[in-house]
């Protein structure tokens, strides 16, 4: 690899560029899911590459390649560097990348039980388990689909630049999911899964073992079935909601990660996921939430999904401030995007989803510090509102602010006890008024670094893995609804 | 581009060197560019060169499956080794029903030697030039132009051998004014029939009208839904509704409403992998030849789309209809090359019918609220519009809404005569739709 890796940079200076890095990246990929009792895939699959992005005459250009012998290398060095005079044949200004990341390291993700050495027919009993704890609950009067899945990777790259930086990672990352999905004739259709669709870290097979996917079977397929009678989530202009931790996790995700990414907003991804409320002139100079709300994006969580040794810059992981005391004071960035800000560096943020992609500014482990309450006690403290847990639906706008998320399951909340249980239960909202609406925050007990391994960005389109930290939290004055 | 004789030497040579009882082989070649610009100019430009070998193996009903992307002797062994490895674990699977026998496949053009071969100062010479449309007009312009070549191969130990190339590209722009934003795309097989000055004018256009939009007060309107819009549609009933995983499942509004009317009868959908009107595919991810499926006629309940696996289940006289996607395939046999029927009314004509109304170009973040019914949220993007009394009065904040897209359909009283074709980059669909008008809409909020 790096021989390769030294042709490519070598050869990218030799024919005119003024910067230039490259990865060589192998991905492998483990997948194994059961449906209704069978085992409906087990899949391995392995990718293999590298890519060069260039600097030249001011422009960027990247081209890349599965064929990761030295004989390929000088075609694709030259597409790149082809590509990146064409880009400057629209240059508005030169690419800056401020002061050189010369870092010489690597990193390897903490994991115990390496989960591709972990027994397949471990894995399958496990899944097959929790399969039929969930299929015993089924009745006569009630289909239910039950599933399971676990997934694995493990990614090992190279990055090397001409600024002499030289990095090699290993990164395993490890998830599970369990669902039941239940119909009957009347024809409704409820669904509970368990952690939350996929959760995943980036740890190793022990990550698993600990959810209890077994043990907490029968509680989603009960869940899925007496959701196809429970009552139908009131409508309400303004009722006080408490948000389960994995949902705090995406509300994070949709409402402050993605706006706090500084490519979308300086532009740059205006044609597709679209651009950010959280405009330049607001950094240190807008309440973003209510003074409990204090974020921070943190790629050095251990085990967390979004966690990493460097960025595909080269730029070492970062914990850093978004969000302090309410008040918006920092965004995600890169070299070049921390330069047009007038920032001194990148805080290491640039991943690419693979060898065929360039890197883009996103989420590391972007999450909600955790606040000083006991769940039971919050459930107590709340007169009248409802719990919201587990994400069924997500929609959001492309500035990022005006939301809508339903969740899988609804408890209302009647004089500080749940009461009964509620389907199809949406929320929404517009982003900073809900998170000043933010009156408490469940503390450490119950913070848990939630894994999203399917996080859309970019063209062609990249899926990226990033983590939440979150506990649950309490919201007042939200409109609360249903859609059967 | 690997070329038919050496795709059948390479497959053959993986299928030789399986031991296994059944084994099937998938090839995929891509060479793809994009170049993507924003803020007036290119951004980001890439360029990527993957091949990849998928092999499924079967003992007896046990079935594994291994991808790598080395096309090498010792790749394909490796992966047809590892394939082999993983179905030794497995328990046997009583739904697998074998792998389909080899089947007559009548070729289709859908390479282009023009898009393959375009280059990356062809794609940026067409981004300046929508550059300058923006700059001269103190809008900002972003978007992304993708050329790319592919080709597919399907072999199996029963004798299959398919091959298809093919070629896409595919243009779309945002133009940004201070308080308005504006969408226009197009896409084809031929790089040649993109006009990227067209696409830059229609995003131009839109953005200046979109400026200084008002906030309408949600509810039930007449929606004329554009093509980008309407593409939305079919994609999540293709998902959701219209294959026979989803019938089977007890999840699709189709199930138990065959022969009935469903939707508005000016409605007709099908799919058509070898129609010319679009990024056309000759048979499957098992080599079996796709099949003109008819799943909406005039509004009534007609079919859905099978692949072996669903057909096996269903029993009787279920036939694949050519819709395996790569096996292991949890979603079922989706539809990916969907038609909605042009009606007569040209879009003018639409407007003029509408008393009160919204126009929307797209649709962003969609998903489903609700399986069955196609319940769906999202929002509409980048140019939505008031009509008042036959005319476009004034752009309006984009809305969210919260409708079931089973209704859109049972609500369009006028289709548009003109269509449009779209490539979905996740999953690789394609929609061919017109525009169409729609009662009821269900408006349930609007952004700041």
């Amino acid at each position: 690899m790096k021989d390769l890796a030294a042709r490519a940079l070598n050869m990218a200076q030799t024919r005119g560029a003024s910067y230039a890095d490259v990865r060589v990246v192998t991905r492998a990929f483990q997948n194994i899911e059961v449906k209704n009792a069978r085992i409906e895939t087990v899949e391995q699959n392995e990718s293999q590459g590298f890519g060069v992005r260039v600097i030249a005459e001011g422009a960027w250009g990247f081209a890349s390649s599965s064929r990761s012998d030295l004989s390929d290398v000088d075609r694709v060095v030259s597409q790149a560097l082809a590509i990146a005079r064409a880009s400057a044949l629209t240059k508005r200004r030169e690419v800056r990348l401020g002061p050189p990341e010369a870092h010489k390291g690597s990193y390897v993700s903490q994991y115990r039980l390496d989960p591709f050495m972990a027994p397949m027919s471990d894995k399958i009993n496990l899944l097959l388990k929790a399969d039929e704890a969930m299929r015993r609950l089924a009745t006569p009067d009630v289909q239910l689909i039950t599933t399971g899945e676990l997934s694995f990777v493990r990614e090992y790259k190279t990055f090397a630049s001409t600024e002499g930086a030289l990095i090699d990672q290993e990164i395993v990352q490890s998830g599970c999911e369990i669902g039941a999905l239940a119909t009957n004739d009347a024809g409704e259709v409820q669904t509970r899964t368990y952690p939350w669709g996929r959760h995943q870290q980036t740890r190793g097979f022990e990550f698993v073992l600990e959810q209890d996917l077994v043990g907490n079977a029968p509680r989603v397929a009960e869940e899925a079935i007496r959701l196809l009678t429970a009552d139908v989530c009131p409508n309400s202009d303004s009722t006080t909601v408490i948000l389960g931790g994995s949902q705090v996790g995406l509300q994070i995700h949709e409402s402050c990660g993605h706006p706090v990414e500084l490519d979308r907003v300086m532009g740059t991804e205006a044609s597709f996921t679209g651009t950010s409320f959280l405009t330049p002139e607001k950094l240190n100079n807008f309440y973003y939430g209510s003074e409990l709300i204090n974020l921070t994006a943190d790629a050095t969580i251990p085990g967390g999904l979004g966690s990493f040794g460097y960025d595909d810059e080269g730029v070492p992981a970062q914990r850093v401030d978004i969000v302090k005391n309410g008040k918006f004071v920092g965004y995600l960035t890169s070299r070049e995007t921390a330069q047009e800000l007038g920032l001194e560096r990148s805080n290491g943020t640039m991943r690419a989803a693979g060898w065929n992609r360039i890197p883009l500014i996103r989420m590391t482990n972007v999450s909600l510090l955790p606040g000083t309450w006991k769940l039971d006690d919050l459930i107590a403290d709340t007169d009248d509102g409802i719990f919201f847990d587990t994400n069924r639906s997500w929609s959001i706008d492309d500035r990022r602010l005006n939301f809508q998320f339903g969740t899988e399951v609804g408890w209302e909340i009647k004089g500080g006890k749940i009461t009964r249980l509620l389907k199809n239960p949406i929320y929404t909202g517009i982003t900073p008024n809900f998170w000043r609406s933010c009156d408490a925050v469940c503390n450490e007990e119950h913070w848990v670094v939630w894994g999203i391994p399917n996080c859309g960005k970019g063209q062609p389109p990249q899926v990226m893995a990033t983590g939440h930290g979150a506990a649950p939290a309490r919201f007042r004055n939200v409109k609360v609804f249903s859609k059967t | 581009m690997l070329g038919p004789d050496k795709a059948k030497e390479l497959a053959q040579s993986a299928l030789t060197s399986s031991k296994a009882d059944q084994t099937e082989i998938i090839l995929r070649s891509v060479d793809s560019s994009l170049t993507r610009f924003a803020n007036n100019a290119i951004h980001q430009n890439v360029a990527e060169s993957d091949s990849t070998v998928r092999v499924r193996v079967a003992l007896g009903k046990r079935v594994g499956v291994a991808e790598l992307n080395d096309l090498s002797a010792d790749g394909i062994r490796r992966a047809v080794e590892t394939a082999r490895a993983i179905a030794q674990l497995q328990p046997v699977n009583p739904d697998f029903k074998g792998l389909p026998p080899p089947q007559p496949i009548q070729p289709v053009e859908s390479f282009v030697a023009r898009t393959a071969d375009f280059s990356p100062e062809a794609r940026a010479k067409v981004v300046a030039a929508i550059c300058r449309q923006a700059a001269s007009n103190r809008l900002s312009a972003a978007g992304a132009f993708k050329t790319e070549s592919y080709e597919l191969a399907v072999a199996n130990s029963l004798g299959t051998f398919a091959y298809h190339p093919g070629t896409l590209a595919d243009l779309h722009a945002v133009m940004s004014a201070d308080s308005g934003t504006g969408f226009a795309s197009a896409a084809s097989p031929d790089v040649r029939d993109l006009n990227g000055d067209a696409v830059g004018g229609e995003a131009m256009d839109k953005a200046l009208r979109a400026r200084n939009p008002l906030a309408l007060q949600p509810g039930e309107y007449a929606v004329l839904l554009e093509p980008a819009a309407v593409a939305d549609v079919l994609r999540f009933l293709g998902f959701y509704s219209f294959n026979a995983l989803a019938v089977q499942e007890d999840r699709s509004f189709m199930k138990d409403h065959f022969g009935e009317k469903v939707m508005h009868e000016s409605v007709s959908i099908t799919d058509d992998g070898h129609s010319a009107e679009t990024f056309s595919v000759p048979f499957d991810y098992e080599g079996v030849p796709k099949q003109r499926v008819t799943l909406i006629e005039n509004g009534i309940a007609r079919g859905v789309t099978f692949d072996s696996y669903t057909a096996g289940k269903a029993g009787g006289d279920a036939q694949s209809t050519g819709h395996s996607l790569p096996a292991p395939n949890t979603r079922g046999p989706i539809p990916m090359h969907l038609f909605l029927s042009p009606g007569s009314s040209s879009r003018d004509e639409i407007i003029r019918s509408i008393t009160l109304g919204v126009l929307v170009t797209r649709f962003w973040y969609t998903r489903v609220v609700h399986p069955r019914q196609v319940m769906m949220t999202g929002m509409t993007r980048d140019g939505t519009f008031l009509i008042e009394q036959g005319e476009i009065t004034q752009p309006i904040k984009s809305m969210r809404f919260t409708t079931s897209y089973l209704e859109v359909l049972k609500n369009a009283v006028q289709i548009g005569r003109e269509t449009k074709l779209f490539h979905e980059e996740w999953v690789g669909q394609s929609q061919r739709v017109p525009a169409l008008l729609t009662e009821d809409f269900n408006f349930t909020g609007v952004t700041q």
